[in-house]
Order: C-alpha cells, then structure tokens, then sequence
C-alpha cells in the first residue's frame, strides 16, 4: 500500500465510525450494549429491526416523516420556482432587498417559531396533521430553495427565453418544456436541501403533532423515556433514519457537485 | 412581406437605447445592421421580434400594424450571437420544436428537418445532444431550427460573431442561399463592414441608438450622407481631419496642400472635415495626382496579401492599408500618399458636400 493512500483511509475510517457504531449496536441486544465495551455483536439479533417493522408505533413514525418531508419538498419546490424565475428575470423595486429578506428568514432558529406555529395550527385546527409540519417546514426551505434555483437560473441566458419565444411557445409552455429540463440538475439539488432539512428538523415535527403525525425522531425519544432504556431498538430505528438520506444523496450527488460548481449551494 | 418601422423609439428610464427610426425592410436580400456594439442592433432586432415593446412609435408587417403583437404570433425566427439550443433535446427535436409548436404532422416534421439539415450538413448529428457539438455545429443547429421554421422574417444577430474565422466565412458564404426564395425579410446584424460588403443587399448603418444611412450596400459605401455613416462602414477606421478651402486649394495644416476638382472646389471658401478611407492612403505613389504627408510610423501590421500602418502626422493618427508587402520602420518617418480624388468632404454639420 502506498504511504499516501494512508491518510485519506484513515479520515474515512473516522468519518465511518459513528455509523459503524450505530449499525453494530442494532444489531445487539440492549443487555450486550450495557455490559461494555465490544467491536462485533457477540450474539447476532435482528430482534430490534423486528420490532420496529412489527410495532405500529415504531414504523408509523417512517411513514408519518416520508409524508410530510415529501409534502414539504413538493411545495417548497413548486412555490421557489416562480419566486426565483421572477428574481432571475425581472428587476423590480426592492428586488435586491427581498432577496435578502428572504434569506433572514432562515437566520432565526426554528425554536422561536414553534410556539407561534402551535398557536396559529391549534386555533385553526390544523395540529397534529402532516400538512401542519410540511408547512412549518416551508418557512425555512422555500428562501433557500429560492436562493439556490436563482443562482441556477441566472446561469441560464435571457436569450433561450427569447429563442422560445420566437419558436412559438408559450410562457407556461416554455417554462415546462424547455426551462425545467433546463435547470433539471437545479431542481434536484433543491429539493434535495429541502428533503434533507425536513428530514433531520425534529423541533417543529414535535411540538406540532401528538399521535397521528407523529415523526420517527419523536417517537425515538418517547420511548427512550417510557420503557427504561431500549438502546439496541434506538440504534436500529437510528440506523434505519440514515437510508431515506443515504437514497437522495446517491440520486442527486451528480447534481449537487455542479451546484457547488455554480457557487450557490 | 415588407417590415416598415415608423417613429420607433425605445428608452429605459433615462437611456435612450433607439433614437426616433424609421425604416423600410423589404425581402429578396440580405437587409444588414451595420454598427458599432453598443449601437442599437439588438435593441431595434428585439423590437421588430416583439422580444421587447417600443416606447412609441408603430410596426408593421405587410402593412398591418403589429407593434402590440407578442413575439409568439409574429412568425418570425431568430438566431442569437450566442449558440442557443434546448440542451435537453437532440439535434432533431431542436430542429422540430418550431414545427411541433404549431402542431405540425409528424411525417411533415420529419421530411423537413431532413430537408434543413442536409442544407446545413447536420444529418449525421440529428440524434446527438447539441453540448456534444462544436461551437461552429451549435450556430448550424440554430440556424437550422430558423430555417425549418416558415416565418416571415429572419432575424441573425451577429450569427458568425462567436465562430472561429474560417467557420465564419464558410457560413457566410453560404447563408444568402439558405434563406434565398424564402419570401422572407431577412435582418442579418453585424458590427463588420466587411460582413455587410460581402453579403450585399441593403444595409442600414447604426449609430448611437440611430440609422445614420440606409440605402444599397454598396451604393452607401461609395457615398456616405454624413461624417457618422462614414466612419461606421470602415474597417480599419477612417481618416477623419480638416482642411481649409481657399479657391481651389486645400490645405490641410502645414502638412499638405492639394488642388481640388469637381463638387469639391466649387465648395464655398472655408473649413471643412474630410474623410479619407485607409486603402485610399497608401505608402508609395501610385499616380500623379497623390499627396504627400509625412508621419511617424507607429504601428505596423502585415496580414496576408495587406500591409496597413498607423502613423502619427500632425495631431492626426492615420491610417494607411494598401495590398502588397510594405515595410516601414517604427518610429521613423515615413512618407505617405493621400488620393484626393477618394476624399469625402463635410461640412461642420457632419453633411456631405462634396
């Protein structure tokens, strides 16, 4: 082995050591995980996985997550695909401060909004649904997603708008038929950042659901504290939140390198 | 099918982009901008494509007025400076996306984007993306989609100016022909006199958001109207200096001093501007009639069969471009030869006279 090749392999070695971790106390039992210190599950168990996809509670909380994360990703992204092609576009008074604004938005924790969510979805009936999370989520998405398609947008030049135009299509028509393909890598890496903040926001999916809408994280924490400590069970539902992520990266890890590339992600 | 502008102007807030224009562009020939950048061509382009709306002033198109028309309904194509493809579409449907639009048969479509690609010798690259082609291919992918279009005006906004020199006067050569018995005006925008030369028809020549001249190519070439025409449709720049006119002597500086002939001495006495195109300075004395002027050499340039120097006489830059090979040293003085009989003369309005 070459000298060089060393160091990379050590870095990856940390970087995967949590994740090793985690994956190796999924599949042990919660008694092996207390008794100390052990590289490899002494005895093998899928005992922890078969609770989770037996235990209504448990894969209730995957499926509660996947609806509002993907409900949150479809509105961000069809909300800052007009919003940035009007910034991209068209100059306006105050366009440049608006754009900022925009950004604020993402400045605050999420904290300080959950008791104004609460309030609001409480009083209009709208708590403990999905859709009251993918929304809360959409304040914080929709500026970035707004801010990353304008950056890819304005990578495209005024003048295949104009070229549409002349060939006869329409606005809505070019915009679906020439300029979403156009700007498909954009697309991806947006709604990838929009996926993957719902995903891992826990705060707002919390205070904003009790049974029916319940998110994987909660339930994670609810029942570290009901049941005494079941830590093989956590690792193993811990382990199973990485794959929805892991998926989406791979999907879009071609997209993501040319938006790092285009400056705005 | 006749593009008529009548009292066109164009401003964004203060910027005046088109001064008040109007013009008259008929089919049968290349219609060609000639201008500096900056002077207004894609600004006047856009308005006729309806791409941008006018601040006043009426378009008409057969004589119907379309200035309010969107872009869409006026059956028009056009080809940017810049090579602008549906990246996610092959050769072929980029070609076929005007035809589609309109709802064209699918074996109609078929038979003429094989038709324009053979023009434009595509066929072998239909099924390839257009990122996949060379910059020249990418302009003939555009041009075609123009081409398969059956619009009533061709508009090319400077359509060689991104190609390297031998594409660009290959295509040159043979963009009159494509667009030849289409019925259609065709507006070719260029900022190289040479260009418009080479492709004849009418050209207007563009300054300053204005058409200073239109006429026929090389009708406007021989006789500028004003100071501006003449210096727009001259590549290497034109000479511009003043004389005095006393009798029939003029008398540039203490430089030199001719005998004036025809218009030119029945001018009244005075001062006037003239303009003396560089082939019409040449640094040996060809005929009898030449005047001499002596400048400081500070430039030279050899390309192929020309030779053109620029030289310091006077407070003048000049330049100078005859065929052949002529060395002259830089720094030194060197002699050259002005052909008054090729002189333009102004009045201090920019008005010719003479």
């Amino acid at each position: 082995m070459k000298k060089r090749s060393l160091i990379p392999i050590i870095y990856i070695l940390f970087l995967m050591l949590p994740i090793y971790w985690l994956i190796a106390m999924s599949f042990k039992t919660t008694g092996e995980i207390l008794s100390g210190f052990s590289l490899f599950p002494q005895n093998w168990t899928f005992e922890n996985y078969k609770v989770i996809f037996t235990d209504p509670t448990w894969y209730r909380g995957y499926i509660n997550s996947i609806i509002y994360v993907t409900l949150n990703t479809i509105i961000t992204v069809t909300v800052a695909l007009p919003a940035a092609y009007a910034f991209s576009r068209y100059r306006f008074l105050g366009d440049k401060q608006l754009f900022f604004w925009l950004l604020t938005n993402r400045m605050a924790p999420t904290a300080i909004f959950a008791l104004p969510f609460f309030q609001l979805y409480s009083a209009v009936g709208l708590f403990d649904t999905h859709i009251a999370v993918a929304l809360a989520h959409t304040l914080f998405n929709v500026p970035l997603a707004v801010w990353i398609l304008e950056g890819f947008m304005s990578g495209v030049p005024k003048e295949l708008d104009e070229t549409a135009y002349v060939d006869g299509y329409s606005f809505p028509k070019f915009f679906g038929k020439i300029f979403l393909p156009t700007i498909a890598s954009g697309v991806g890496v947006t709604a990838f950042f929009a996926f993957m903040f719902s995903w891992v926001e826990l705060l707002l999916a919390k205070t904003l659901t009790a049974v029916a809408a319940k998110p994987i994280a909660a339930t994670m924490t609810k029942t570290a504290s009901s049941a005494g400590y079941e830590l093989g069970l956590l690792a193993a539902a811990g382990a199973l939140t990485i794959i929805p992520g892991a998926i989406v990266i791979y999907f879009v890890r071609n997209y993501i390198a040319r938006g790092f590339a285009l400056g705005r992600v | 099918m006749i593009i008529e502008l009548r009292n066109i102007t164009k401003s964004v807030g203060a910027n005046i982009h088109i001064k008040e224009t109007n013009l008259v562009l008929k089919t049968g020939h290349f219609n060609v901008l000639l201008g500096a950048t900056g002077a207004g061509k894609t600004s006047l382009i856009k308005l006729m494509a309806g791409l941008d709306k006018s601040t006043s002033g009426q378009i008409l198109m057969d004589g119907k007025d379309v200035t309010k028309l969107s872009t869409q309904k006026r059956n028009i194509s056009l080809v940017h400076q810049f090579f602008v493809n549906y990246s996610h579409m092959s050769v072929f449907e980029n070609i076929a996306s005007p035809l589609k639009v309109v709802g064209m048969a699918k074996s109609e479509i078929e038979d003429r984007v094989e038709e324009v690609a053979k023009i434009l010798q595509l066929q072998d690259m239909l099924k390839r993306r257009p990122n996949e082609l060379s910059g020249g291919q990418q302009q003939r992918v555009a041009l075609a989609r123009a081409l398969a279009k059956e619009s009533k005006a061709v508009f090319l906004d400077e359509p060689l100016a991104n190609l390297d020199y031998k594409l660009r006067e290959e295509l040159r050569d043979r963009l009159p022909e494509f667009f030849a018995d289409r019925g259609a005006v065709v507006v070719y925008a260029t900022s190289e006199p040479e260009e418009a030369l080479l492709l004849g028809g009418y050209t207007a020549l563009m300054d300053d958001g204005r058409i200073t001249q239109f006429g026929a190519t090389s009708d406007i070439y021989h006789n500028p109207s004003n100071l501006m025409s003449a210096r727009v449709f001259s590549n290497p720049p034109i000479n511009v200096t003043h004389i005095t006119k006393r009798g029939n002597q003029a008398q540039m500086g203490d430089q030199a001093q001719w005998k004036l002939e025809g218009d030119a001495a029945k001018l009244q006495d005075g001062n006037y501007t003239i303009a003396i195109r560089p082939n019409h300075i040449s640094p040996v004395k060809t005929l009898d009639n030449f005047v001499a002027i002596t400048g400081k050499v500070q430039i030279t340039e050899l390309s192929g069969s020309e030779s053109s120097a620029h030289f310091l006489a006077g407070s003048n830059n000049w330049v100078s471009l005859a065929s052949g090979v002529h060395s002259c040293e830089i720094g030194q003085n060197h002699q050259f030869y002005i052909d008054p009989s090729h002189c333009f003369y102004f009045d201090s309005n920019g008005k010719i006279v003479a």
